[in-house]
């Protein structure tokens, strides 16, 4: 058992009072597996990814990785297990503009002190990104920079990638390259996936699906 | 502020018969005023009165030139004490200013002074007689042969004066009524001078003959609060016959007028009001005022209907409290010169 | 259409009302010290136009007595008998309560310009005037005057320290009957005045233009209050650009919005303008009562100033003036319209289906970073080109000016290549991140960046000038004040008695003799001196012959200050009329520091000769007992203990003139560094918000919010420093500027530049400071972000 979720329960403050978007979720990730999240918008399945990649907190209920409860952990300790456990990758702004490719690939597994110039170098022609290593973010298609983000959330080797809808800004085709190319990597790394997606199709090339309605797995 | 307005405003007693200013037609304050039956005392009464309000020695001439070309001339000095003291030094309250002016066919050349009477830049002695304002002066061992100088930034004369004449006494031996509620001043003059001398203009010197009249005026109170202007006339006749003549305008449309008929030989007669008429026959644009430079002068006790015509009719003196004086030429049931002077036509 | 238009143009302010008050409050400094600083000067230029009016200077040529100090009354009474107008004048001090107030008798009936210094615009009862003895005087001056036994009326039109009375009450109070002063010659005479000499060959014409004139000597300082006003509003013109350039950036997408609906886009740029000049107004208000506030602070130092520099008395009260209102008003208007023309322009060219930017604002475009670039070498080499041929006081502050600007424009390229450098050099990945970033938010804060280099460089340039000038003068009054002892005696009758009692008592007795005078057409302090080896010893010469005191001494020669020197361009070897025949060459040239006008140095025999009524009062005494002889003085002379000041005394007061003078260099200094700040401020806070994408990614891979806000820190900071370090060089060239160019033509003397290393580190320590504290509640908000906020960034919803 990789990451286990008990009762997890999560509100948003609004002018109407407390609006809750996760009303007491249970879930488990095992090593290895890949997992979609799947449902409306608005049903929490983002807000959830987030709280399972301590990026979020929440109200009540208990999260544990690899055994150790880490719901507790104050913002020192989750930036800590973002930078050296988690790969994420979001749907927009994965990228730190004022970076080459090269050094936003690097930028996650050098802060975590586990940059290797071949595994790298490996990534980069994995994704088809070695000529674009000396560019600038903003001088990429929506492609290639999903693509550093997916070598970026990789290169750390990371137990568990977290992915918030991905392809979710890209053309049909593009997508499917880019999730190929990233389902294939990640199985490589023999990490496990959460990918969050509205899509059935790419749920269903998922080894597992839940899906979420009103803050609940239905 | 302009001081010169202000100066002239306080002084106004001179020129501001017509102007109606308020500061005279009220209160004596403490200065002695006229009363009729004067004796007069030369030449002590050729100096000044210190303790009348205002007081002038006022000089015109017409003159001519060698080309036969007409000219006149002013030189006027006023005092205006504001208090009947004398004073010595700076604080002296006999304040006085000047007036001299040269009028030729179509020039007309001003020129002003203002001085303190304690510090010795003006003054009026008796005798030998003297009347000065810097370097202008109107001097003479006696009345009768004097000296006579003024200068400008355009002009300057020099003449000399020789009485043919006596002196002639207005209204009552004196005493000039100049209204109807009584307010009067001590009215002489000396209208019989030949003149001789040089003018000298922008174009350079011009050696002129002809004659001169010489007012010698003061009082406290000269205007009534109801005269708004005047119009004064001195003219010499072809025949010998002189007519001094004025008439204050009174705000009700109507006037006062008086006049003296001065004989050959210098004898007055004292003219009653209705003896001296004069009419407007015709306005002069000056400077955007409407003057009547030309005038039917009436005294049918003497058979006079003549016309009055201005020499210049801008001779408009732009002086602190501005007013209209130049020569005339008469023509008419008596020819001759003589001057014109009009107050209130701002 | 119109209101529904200004409705959502508006709604961008309302919802970023942060920017708008860094808009409006922009203009607003901008306005402030602007107007401040005119109002200061125009109220110090009424003060000299009622003096000038009143003395006739500058209008009127005036009439002098060549030798003694006053005119007989009867050479006035024969200049007018002579035809000449001249108007008396009757100038002198009067001693009340301890400060000295002038008194200037004049006659209305006469004087050229007649009465009107006084009355305030209002007739003056000329009979009340005359009949009673009245002095006008305005408010502060009045209460001084009111044991003088006389009226006094206050009249906000006469200077202050100066009272305006008839010549009576002023040869009065004054005490000199029979007396005048000086003549002031109308410009018009009468045909055929004599020459002058015929009447009064012991009066001295002196033409109008070389009289004193206060307005003219003291133009250079008001030059240089505008030019430190106009570095100010420059400084906040900078916010207003950057605040207007982001507001526009950020609702590119609302214009096309506009007019995809069909509003024509002449009518969004009427509606843009529109509200930007009511932006303009309501800022340029504020600006104006700032200002009034800042002059009225300010006045009292400049009135010290000007009193101390140039000797000339300015009132210190304010007085509230429509003009103010109205230039504030359009300078407000008009920086807004400078600040606005590029962003309104882009607007105007933009495609009505161009694609929002948002971050646009934030990058600079190379083709205007090349622009800048080739501008500021222009500008650089105009500078340089001006300190090499260029001449005069404006052409001077033409170079500062193209020396500022020109580094200005410089700064970002310069501050790019030093972040470069920092990159090339980290090692840790945060660090290159950090430098990576920095460099990108460059051209988001160049600006205020911009404005932090020129408030610094004004501020080393104005400080190193001031020190400079504080230490020479320091040098030059222990060189100048030798003697031991200064003593003034009681009367002029007392002075006899005074030197015989002193001759047994001291080693030397050196006697202060002076007159005001004119020398070469300047108003000049004639001194009388008695040559000792105190003057051999003690006095070091800019430039001098070298018998020069052996000339002095024997009476064929003059010694003068620089100031004298430089404006009636003498030199050692010139020759000097000293009235009538006497002609003395120039053999040697003095520093004289802190005064404002020429001054002269003959043999007192010589003086003695020229002026021989001068009877000395003041004494310099050289004794090794200084003690002894202060004692006897006061015991056995029974001298006031008052009337004699050692050394030590002397020096102090003189010291404390000169603090007093630089006072208002300061205030703007301080003032000019916090708008500075101020823009640093606003500028990172404007970033803060828009910095969350940059941020969010960052924070997502493992840096804590904590750690964010403390390399915003860190950023402002090294970006300060850096700034700083490019402002001191800049501040030095100023300096040079200030000290020879601009301090020759302003005040006459040339100085010599010292450096303050210390000065210049604490004023580093200040702009870090300052950049930490403008940078502190932004980074603070950075690390209280909550998560979600930034969570959004990558939110699809977005």
């Amino acid at each position: 058992m990789l990451l286990q979720a008990h009762q997890l329960k999560k509100s948003f403050q609004s002018v109407d009072g407390p609006v809750p978007v996760l009303r007491g979720i249970d879930l488990s990730v095992d090593a290895g597996e890949t997992l979609a999240l799947t449902g409306e918008s608005g049903s929490g399945k983002s807000t959830l990814l987030h709280i399972l990649g301590g990026l979020d907190v929440v109200d009540s209920g208990t999260i544990s990785l690899e055994g150790h409860d880490i719901t507790g952990l104050d913002d020192t300790g989750r930036a800590a297990l973002r930078r050296d456990t988690f790969g994420i990758i979001f749907q927009q702004f994965n990228l730190i503009p004022s970076l080459t490719v090269a050094a936003n690939i690097a930028f996650q597994a050098r802060l975590a002190g586990k940059a290797s110039t071949d595994g790298l170098a490996h990534l980069a022609d994995a994704l088809g990104l070695t000529e674009q290593l000396n560019k600038y973010p903003e001088q990429l298609s929506g492609g290639q920079q999903q693509r550093v983000a997916i070598a970026r959330a990789l290169a750390v080797r990371p137990k568990l990638v977290l992915a918030d809808e991905p392809t979710g800004n890209l053309d049909e085709d593009t997508a499917e390259q880019v999730l190929a190319q990233m389902l294939d990597l990640v199985a490589d790394t023999g990490a496990a996936l959460v990918m969050v997606t509205h899509s059935p199709t790419l749920a269903n090339r998922m080894g597992r699906r839940l899906h979420l309605r009103q803050g609940q797995l239905a | 502020m302009n001081v010169r307005a202000l100066v002239f405003l306080l002084c106004l007693p001179a020129m501001a018969w017509a102007q109606g200013f308020g500061g005279l037609g009220t209160q004596a304050d403490g200065f002695t005023t006229p009363r009729p039956n004067p004796v007069f005392d030369f030449p002590q009464d050729h100096g000044p009165h210190p303790d009348y309000r205002i007081e002038w020695w006022y000089l015109t001439a017409n003159m001519t030139g060698p080309d036969g070309a007409e000219y006149g001339l002013q030189w006027t000095l006023f005092r205006s004490a504001l208090a009947p003291e004398v004073g010595v030094g700076w604080t002296s309250p006999q304040i006085y200013f000047g007036h001299a002016a040269v009028s030729t066919k179509d020039a007309h050349y001003v020129s002003e002074r203002f001085a303190r009477g304690g510090i010795g830049q003006a003054g009026v002695t008796p005798a030998p007689f003297e009347a000065w304002i810097d370097d202008w002066h109107l001097k003479g061992d006696n009345f009768d042969t004097m000296q006579m100088h003024a200068t400008g930034p355009e002009f300057a004369y020099d003449v000399t004066l020789d009485a043919q004449g006596p002196l002639v006494f207005h209204g009552d031996g004196g005493f000039s009524v100049k209204s109807a509620k009584g307010q009067a001043s001590y009215y002489y003059s000396q209208p019989f001078y030949d003149l001789s001398g040089t003018l000298t203009l922008p174009d350079g010197p011009v050696p002129v003959t002809g004659t001169a009249w010489l007012d010698r005026e003061w009082s406290s109170q000269p205007l009534a609060d109801d005269q708004s202007g005047w119009d004064w006339f001195s003219l010499s006749f072809e025949d010998g016959n002189k007519l001094m003549g004025f008439r204050l305008r009174q705000t009700d449309g109507t006037f006062f007028a008086s006049g003296t008929w001065i004989a050959p030989d210098g004898t007055p007669t004292a003219l009653r009001p209705d003896d001296f008429i004069a009419s407007p026959m015709a306005l002069s644009d000056v400077g955007g005022r409407d003057v009547p430079t030309t005038w039917r002068v009436q005294v049918p006790r003497f058979n006079v209907d003549v016309t009055t015509t201005a020499l210049n009719p801008q001779a408009w003196m732009a002086v602190s409290l501005p007013y209209w004086e130049g020569p005339v030429t008469v023509q008419g049931s008596h020819t001759g010169r003589g001057y014109l002077e009009m107050t209130g036509y701002e | 259409m119109t209101a529904a238009g200004f409705h959502a143009l508006w709604s961008h302010w309302r919802r970023n009302p942060l920017q708008l008050f860094t808009l409006v409050a922009g203009l607003a400094l901008a306005t402030a010290l602007w107007s401040g600083v005119q109002a200061v000067n125009a109220e110090a230029r009424a003060s000299y136009g009622a003096a000038a009016a009143t003395l006739g200077e500058g209008q009127f040529d005036q009439l002098l007595p060549a030798q003694s100090d006053t005119i007989a009354q009867a050479d006035y009474i024969a200049l007018r008998r002579a035809g000449w107008q001249v108007g008396p004048v009757v100038d002198g001090r009067l001693d009340a309560d301890g400060t000295q107030i002038r008194i200037l008798g004049i006659d209305p009936l006469t004087a050229p310009n007649g009465f009107d210094a006084v009355g305030e615009g209002q007739p003056v009862d000329l009979v009340d005037f005359l009949s009673k003895p009245t002095v006008f005087a305005n408010a502060d001056t009045a209460d001084l005057l009111k044991g003088l036994g006389v009226r006094v009326i206050e009249d906000a039109g006469v200077a202050s320290g100066m009272a305006i009375t008839d010549v009576s009450v002023a040869q009065d109070v004054l005490s000199l009957p029979g007396q005048l002063s000086r003549l002031v010659i109308a410009n018009q005479q009468p045909l055929g005045v004599p020459p002058l000499a015929d009447v009064v060959p012991n009066l001295t014409r002196v033409a109008a233009q070389s009289g004193t004139d206060v307005a003219r000597l003291t133009d250079s300082f008001h030059l240089n209050l505008t030019a430190f006003g106009l570095l100010s509003f420059a400084v906040g013109i900078f916010i207003v650009h950057g605040t207007i350039g982001l507001a526009f950036e950020q609702r590119r997408s609302m214009v096309r919005t506009l007019r995809a609906l069909g509003m024509p886009l002449r009518r969004v740029m009427v509606l843009m303008g529109v509200e930007l000049i009511v932006l303009a107004l309501i800022g340029g208000g504020v600006g104006v009562v700032m200002g009034y506030l800042i002059a009225a602070a300010l006045l009292p130092d400049v009135a010290a100033t000007l009193k101390g520099l140039y000797g000339a008395d300015v009132s210190g009260t304010l007085q509230l003036r429509p003009s103010w209102w109205i230039s504030g008003l359009l300078i407000s208007v008009a920086g807004t319209g400078v600040a606005a023309i590029g962003s309104l322009m882009q607007v105007a060219r933009m495609p009505l289906l161009a694609s929002a930017r948002p971050q646009a604002w934030l990058t600079a475009s190379s083709a205007r970073r090349i622009l800048h670039v080739a501008i500021s070498g222009l500008l650089l080499a105009v500078a340089v080109a001006l300190g090499v041929w260029g001449k005069g006081l404006v052409l001077g502050f033409v170079m500062l000016g193209a020396l500022l600007i020109g580094a200005a424009l410089a700064l970002p390229l310069i501050l790019d290549v030093a972040l470069r450098l920092g990159q090339a050099r980290a090692r840790h990945v945060i660090w290159e991140w950090f430098w990576a970033d920095t460099r990108q938010q460059l051209p988001g804060l160049s600006l205020a960046l911009m404005a932090l280099l020129l408030a610094m460089a004004a501020n080393v340039g104005v400080s190193t000038m001031v020190s400079s000038f504080r230490l020479t003068f320091v040098g030059f009054l222990d060189q100048r004040l030798a003697s031991e002892l200064y003593v003034t005696a009681q009367t002029p009758a007392q002075s006899e008695a005074l030197q015989a009692f002193l001759k047994p008592q001291v080693r030397v007795i050196l006697p202060v003799l002076s007159v005001q005078t004119d020398l070469a057409g300047l108003p000049t302090d004639l001194y009388g001196a008695r040559i000792d080896s105190t003057h051999r010893d003690n006095w070091a010469f800019l430039e001098a012959r070298s018998d020069a005191w052996d000339s002095v001494d024997t009476g064929r020669g003059i010694i003068i200050n620089e100031q004298l020197a430089r404006r009636a361009g003498l030199w050692v070897g010139d020759d000097v009329s000293l009235g009538g025949s006497r002609i003395l060459p120039v053999v040697g040239i003095y520093g004289d520091y802190g005064n404002p006008i020429g001054q002269a140095i003959v043999q007192e025999d010589l003086f003695n000769a020229l002026h021989p009524n001068q009877i000395p009062t003041r004494f310099g005494l050289r004794t090794d007992t200084p003690d002894s002889v202060r004692k006897a003085l006061i015991d056995d002379f029974g001298l006031p203990e008052a009337n004699i000041i050692d050394q030590a005394g002397i020096k102090a007061f003189s010291l404390s003139i000169f603090e007093r003078t630089f006072t208002v260099t300061g205030a703007l200094n301080v003032l000019t560094l916090a708008v500075a700040g101020f823009a640093i401020f606003m500028s990172l806070l404007t970033l803060a918000s828009m910095r969350v994408p940059q941020l969010a990614p960052a924070w997502a891979l493992g840096l804590t919010r904590r750690k964010l806000g403390q390399l915003e820190l860190t950023r402002a900071a090294i970006l300060a420093v850096l700034t700083a370090t490019a402002a001191i060089p800049l501040g030095l060239a100023l300096a040079w500027v200030l000290l020879a160019v601009v301090n020759v033509e302003a005040f006459g003397w040339k100085l010599p530049m010292y450096v303050f290393p210390a000065a210049y580190a604490k004023l580093c320590g200040f702009a870090l400071l300052a950049a930490i504290v403008a940078a502190l509640w932004p980074a603070l908000r950075l690390a209280r972000t909550p998560p979600t906020d930034l969570l959004k960034v990558f939110a699809n919803e977005r």
